[in-house]
């Protein structure tokens, strides 16, 4: 079924293989260090932030000199830290937990999983990277313009978003980049969604059924839609709030605003409105990020198990009913928000049903390693983490799914702790497996595994010591968003707790040296290796490290198996690859 | 280093599961009619979330032990078996939803009570940032406010329009508000310019007050002191200071306090 569609040319000069390149795999590669240069720029952030929140009123003389107008007068200002918390949550969320997962695996992987020369429509595939690249710019600009990035979080609440420079330091120029910056991110999500499916959907090599594409495709394939449908939503509200900010419309700013002694000139508008179309796409973005992890980590559990994933099916149908379930939960971000209170308590059965497919998935994991020989790799401790972190962040979803206990955590470290735990640290875990897994795919040699073990232990530690504090600081009151505690005197005995988990951060942060060495030493120092350095059994793994231009050369593989024959009773090795045609599996 | 592993899981699941059940920090102390039902809620909840957290990292632990590669030997080939997936399948549904029909009736017991008739209402209107506070006085209404009166050097922060009859008694102030003890207390939520969150821990109160609309929130406070009010929505630079101060006080010192508001 590879049709020529995905054939081209091998192109000859530097600058089209590997700058405007339309090979998936170069594009792959591409999303992937641009999600390296985000997440680094996203750390350094919440170091910044982390230094505010544990001390908040000390001076640091070196940060003054550096930064004269963040650090006025001494100790960090308030709205430096607003800004650095909504440029932190931007650019980790869209450029880090968006871009890696699916765009960056998902564009190597998943042509190359399901049998195909490259993607759909590989000319679009590179425009979508460069649109990227070109929001990831405009969001980085709103760092240095003249009043600072914007201080209204992620989420970029209207009217506090809509009103202009009036209502706050950083919403002038700085918003409007943010908008814009976020709306031509949607565009290249739009993008790249319409490749993944396509490519799916039509690609495939001959006898890669449905139900024999690896759980990594399936997962990709369901991020894809809930992309596909999510961000034209994103683009609608970041179109509308770019023309209440410039074009003097009013969709999000009611009649009647006083805002520094100032009457404001809209009336009609509706802040509830720009919620709803945020969280009708932010809620699939949640899964957005997480799916292909989970995809990542089943692939791998079954690889390093030696062992079939436990219930290939369910877990199909879990994702789908993840990705299903996802769209009608958006209501829950909106308990306290003034919406009816009686959509409230649909939307708290609709999001407690949601952690059923998540509960299975789980279930499903422990199934798979039961029974196993479990190899302990870099990749498979990075997918026991991600299992792990899993459960952690999961399980206090039960609580702010409520709206009657919302009222206690609602806009507490509590929810910080759960979405940094589940969507963060657990998507990035997915995202060190699946490096530490196909880094060998990828260039052809291994990442040291000793540094990769290092790393993995400092990083669970940390993220724990990190995390789990913010569920007390939570349950306590302590409010987020706060450039401080200590106005209030029933979050001031909270600080310490604050000061716990800031030095805890900056060692995690510190440990993060010890991947970034590992990445790019064994880019050229790594062990060469063959195609297949793991025993693993899908299509990947049947061509050199790396693969050639169009990987599979002049033979199209043709697929035999499911992706996870394992330790199939009677086979010659303990693993069956897709591609072998001798073998009988009994299913 | 397995053995490292599964005791990680295992130790970092005690820890926190004991520094929950030890309270060494714990919710702020509750004072309000309706938040005894949620704290009930949350400790039920919190507390099967704990048994489910500490029971999977357990089992994490125990198979990454159990099944560790011992030299050369197979895995076992299994990978169905249908009976184990639909009960866990729906067991989690069966506990996921009740929990969620326990939860929406506290909800649906504290939002849709019925209106109690000797209800004393105060309006707060949130501002960048600054809690206004206004009460009806004598005559229960509420009188006509217009932005383009407001005028902070003379107090009018609300822009009230002393014109109109009603506007007479009604009593404003910034940032402080006092309510009777043991009485229903309707408090209406706007903003004059972004969303903001009246927001009082101890009474078990959080709701946004969004511009162009007018929220109720329904509470009774049942001890008498002196409780902080803050600001549970982003609303800009000082978002972290937006504090207020809520008496509650016995009804004849609510009456005399009241009195001693300038009337506008």
């Amino acid at each position: 079924m590879a049709g020529p569609a995905a054939v081209h040319e091998v192109r000859r000069s530097f600058i089209r293989r590997y700058i405007f390149s339309v090979d998936h795999k170069v594009i792959g590669i591409q999303y992937l260090l641009l999600a390296l240069v985000s997440v680094t720029v996203g750390m350094i952030l919440s170091v910044f932030m982390r230094l505010r929140l544990a001390w908040p009123e000390e001076k640091w003389p070196l940060l003054q000199q550096l930064m004269p107008t963040a650090f006025a007068g001494g100790p960090m200002t308030p709205e430096f830290y607003l800004s650095m918390m909504t440029m932190h949550g931007t650019i980790m969320v869209f450029f880090v937990l968006t871009t890696a997962p699916l765009s960056g695996f998902g564009n190597y992987f998943l042509p190359i999983q399901v049998g195909a020369r490259d993607m759909a429509f590989p000319t679009i595939n590179m425009l979508s990277f460069w649109v990227t690249f070109v929001a990831l710019g405009v969001m980085i600009c709103a760092l240095f313009v003249t009043g600072g990035a914007p201080i209204s979080g992620w989420t970029g609440y209207a009217p506090l978003s809509a009103l202009g420079e009036i209502a706050g330091p950083g919403l002038g120029l700085g918003q409007t980049l943010w908008v814009i910056s976020i709306a031509i991110f949607c565009v290249a999500s739009l993008l790249t969604s319409l490749n993944f499916l396509t490519t799916t959907l039509n690609l495939r090599a001959r006898g890669m059924s449905l139900t024999r594409m690896p759980l990594t495709v399936w997962a990709w394939f369901t991020t894809a839609i809930l992309a596909l449908l999510a961000f034209p939503v994103l683009l609608a509200a970041g179109i509308l709030l770019i023309l209440d900010r410039v074009g003097g419309t009013s969709f999000f700013i009611p009649a009647g605003l006083i805002v520094s002694d100032r009457v404001i000139p809209h009336e009609g508008g509706s802040p509830l409105l720009w919620q709803h179309l945020f969280w009708f796409f932010g809620h699939p973005e949640v899964y957005i990020a997480i799916l292909p992890g989970m995809g990542v980590t089943s692939h791998i559990l079954s690889t390093f198990a030696r062992k079939p994933v436990f219930a290939y099916r369910a877990m199909v149908g879990a994702i789908f009913a993840i990705g299903f379930i996802s769209y009608i939960v958006w209501g829950h971000h909106m308990f306290m928000s003034g919406m009816s209170p009686y959509s409230s308590m649909a939307f708290s059965i609709t999001t407690l049903a949601v952690g059923v497919p998540s509960a299975i998935k789980t279930f499903n994991w422990l199934a798979t390693l039961w029974g196993g020989q479990i190899r302990f790799t870099a990749a498979m401790l990075f997918s026991i983490g991600f299992v792990s972190l899993f459960v952690s962040g999961g399980v206090t979803g039960l609580l702010l799914a409520q709206p009657a206990v919302d009222i206690a955590l609602h806009d507490t470290y509590f929810v910080v702790a759960h979405f940094h735990i589940i969507m963060g640290v657990a998507a990035i875990f997915g995202i060190f497996a699946g490096l530490h897994y196909w880094f060998p795919k990828m260039f052809g040699r291994m990442m040291s595994e000793t540094l990769g073990k290092v790393h993995f232990w400092l990083t669970l530690l940390g993220v724990y010591c990190v995390f789990m504090p913010m569920h007390f600081l939570g349950l306590a009151g302590g409010l987020r968003r706060y450039a401080q505690l200590t106005e209030f005197e029933f979050l001031r005995p909270l600080q310490p707790i604050h000061v716990f988990i800031s030095v805890a951060a900056f060692v995690t942060i510190a440990a993060q040296l010890v991947f970034l060495f590992n990445f790019f030493w064994s880019m050229k120092r790594g062990q060469a290796v063959g195609p297949n350095p793991w025993d693993s059994t899908s299509l990947e793994w049947t061509t050199p490290s790396p693969p050639p231009h169009d990987n599979f050369g002049p033979l199209e593989p043709v697929v035999y198996h499911g992706p996870y024959e394992y330790g199939v009773p009677g086979a010659s090795k303990d693993y069956v690859m897709q591609t072998e045609p001798e073998v009988e599996v009994g299913r | 280093m397995i053995l490292a592993l599964a005791l990680f899981f295992v130790v970092m699941a005690s820890v926190t599961v004991g520094i929950f059940v030890l309270r060494i920090w714990w919710l702020p102390e509750q004072v309000s009619a309706h938040g005894g039902a949620i704290d009930q809620q949350l400790i039920l909840t919190l507390t099967i979330a704990g048994i489910v957290f500490f029971l999977a990292q357990v089992a994490l632990s125990y198979v990454l032990w159990r099944f560790r590669a011992r030299g050369d030997k197979r895995a076992s080939y299994w990978h169905e078996n249908s009976t184990l997936e639909l009960t866990w399948t729906l067991a989690t549904a069966a506990l996921f939803v009740g929990l969620g029909v326990l939860g929406n009736r506290v909800w649906a017991n504290y939002l849709f009570s019925q209106e109690v008739p000797d209800v004393t209402t105060v309006e707060v209107t949130g501002q960048q940032f600054a809690w206004n506070i206004r009460y009806p006085g004598v005559d229960n209404t509420f009188g006509r406010t217009d932005p383009a009166l407001i005028n902070d050097a003379q107090a009018n922060y609300l822009g009230l329009d002393s014109k109109d009859k009603a506007s007479r008694d009604d009593v404003m102030t910034q940032n402080i508000m006092a309510v009777p003890v043991n009485r229903p207390i309707r408090v209406i939520l706007r903003s004059k310019d972004v969303t903001h969150s009246f927001h009082v821990p101890q009474l078990r109160v959080k709701q946004d007050a969004v511009p162009g609309m007018a929220i109720r929130v329904h509470f009774t406070a049942l001890r008498t002191g002196e409780y902080e009010i803050a600001c549970a929505e982003l609303c800009g630079m000082q978002h972290y200071k937006m504090r207020g101060r809520l008496l509650v006080m016995e009804d004849a010192d609510f009456r005399t306090w009241l009195k001693s508001r300038i009337e506008f």
